[in-house]
């Protein structure tokens, strides 16, 4: 069922700018059309390429923010996190946790 | 006259032809519009509807640049129940990867806050490892169900049992003991899993109870919206209608008993919310059509009076997908695309 509906009319996840479109939903409250241009205008893509694979594995590369086929050297994890809540102006709870424990531990 | 393959909403297959579509579209519109006193659907979007119902396909998609949010209720637990003999976190990683998700969420196997609360101590490092690896957004969700809080597994007395005694004032003194044991709990586990990063809350299957377990619901999203300002909260609801085993409980000066979606929808916003998922349970009794016509009445009322994204509950037995455990590919591929483009809402 679940992947019914994702090709059905799921953005895509991580495949696509489906993942930071559900961020702007949940951090901002944001409704579809309203997140989707937010995204678009950060990513400087149109709102239809968002939804395309193709185009946003390319923006993903470039931005360095995670893409779904592992590349060596390519962001993954915590790491693209950090990228994309500069990228789209957000806080993202698990980075904000990182940054303070490395500075505690480090004593800043 | 030519017939289109369909299904009820049992899922058995059924054929209907044009006239028969259009009456249980109407007919599925019309029951909505008259138990919650909203619109019913326009002429439009009955037409819509019918081509949708029409198409030859297989399988049918929203038309490019229409696509919505995708978040989960029960997330991890579906591969436990199918027996994946994989971890949480590898499953988070599938989501991610294969599956195409634009948000995740984790859970307990006992899908519930109570049961829950009693083991975050490994809830928490598990969720805080699958932040480190993982890109999409993470809630951590459970049910309030607020059943588990009777005896004898549980500590108050069972309204269950207490009504058919015609003991209604013991009955709904029990009910209101169990909201106050389930805001502690879902407060506390809300608490603890933001506290170790967890992107949102869900309240999942919110109401499957009545009128107590929603306003034990509300009150603690309030609760955990107030302590945490920032904090990401996604209410998903069991039902189109909150039954009323109490029936006195009020939130805000709103009697909870008898509320319809947009109305349910009003109260998680005044209580701060941030996603609202209506619920709308499928008629076994009823055709597809008329399942997914009702479903998008109520659903689209309810991104007309909303202020904060709706992703209607569109899994087994809501939303107009049939009662199976096996939703076949049409109907949930004609239940995505009606949802999406006759309501226009923001997620699933």
């Amino acid at each position: 069922m679940h992947i019914t509906h994702s090709i059905a009319s799921g953005m895509g996840g991580m495949r696509t700018a489906g993942d930071l479109v559900g961020r702007m939903q949940m951090s901002r409250g944001m409704k579809i059309k309203e997140a989707k241009e937010y995204v678009a205008n950060k990513l400087k893509v149109s709102v239809a390429d968002l939804a395309d694979p193709v185009v946003m594995s390319e923006v993903r590369e470039d931005l360095d923010i995670g893409r779904v086929n592992a590349l060596p050297r390519v962001a993954k994890g915590i790491d693209a996190k950090f990228r994309i809540a500069k990228l789209l102006d957000i806080e993202i709870s698990c980075v904000n946790m990182f940054k303070d424990r490395i500075d505690r531990k480090l004593g800043a | 006259m030519e017939k289109f393959y369909t299904r009820m909403g049992d899922g058995s297959v059924i054929e209907l032809n044009e006239s028969e579509i259009k009456r249980d579209l109407e007919e599925g519109t019309k029951d909505a519009a008259e138990r919650a006193k909203i619109p019913p659907l326009s002429e439009d979007d009955l037409r819509r509807l019918l081509e949708i119902f029409k198409c030859p396909d297989k399988s049918v998609g929203v038309e490019r640049g229409q696509e919505v949010i995708l978040s989960y209720d029960s997330g991890t637990t579906k591969f436990e129940r199918a027996n994946v003999s994989v971890s949480k976190l590898q499953s988070l990683q599938i989501y991610e990867r294969m599956l195409g998700a634009d948000t995740m969420e984790m859970g307990h196997m006992d899908y519930s806050y109570k049961p829950a609360k009693s083991i975050m101590w490994i809830e928490q490092p598990t969720l805080e490892q699958a932040l480190l690896v993982t890109i999409p957004a993470l809630f951590y969700g459970a049910m309030p169900n607020l059943g588990l809080y009777t005896q004898p597994d549980g500590p108050c007395p069972n309204p269950m049992q207490l009504i058919p005694q015609g003991k209604i004032s013991e009955a709904r003194a029990a009910q209101e003991e169990m909201v106050e044991h389930a805001i502690k709990d879902m407060v506390y586990v809300g608490s603890v899993m933001y506290e170790s990063g967890a992107d949102g809350i869900n309240f999942d299957t919110t109401g499957a109870a009545g009128d107590a377990e929603f306003l034990a619901a509300l009150r603690a999203i309030e609760i955990l919206k107030k302590k945490y300002p920032q904090i990401c909260i996604e209410v998903g609801m069991a039902g189109e209608f909150i039954l009323g085993m109490h029936g006195g409980l009020t939130y805000d000066g709103v009697r909870l008993a008898g509320l319809y979606s947009h109305k349910q929808l009003e109260l998680v916003e005044e209580a701060g919310a941030t996603i609202f998922g209506p619920a709308v349970n499928t008629n076994t009794d009823e055709s597809c059509p008329w399942n997914v016509s009702r479903a998008a009445t109520f659903t689209k009322a309810c991104v007309q009076n909303s202020h904060i994204p709706i992703h209607a509950n569109v899994g087994m037995g809501v939303g107009g997908i049939p009662v199976t455990e096996t939703p076949p590919v049409d109907s949930v591929s004609r239940v995505s695309k009606a949802m999406v483009e006759i309501t226009r809402l923001d997620g699933l």
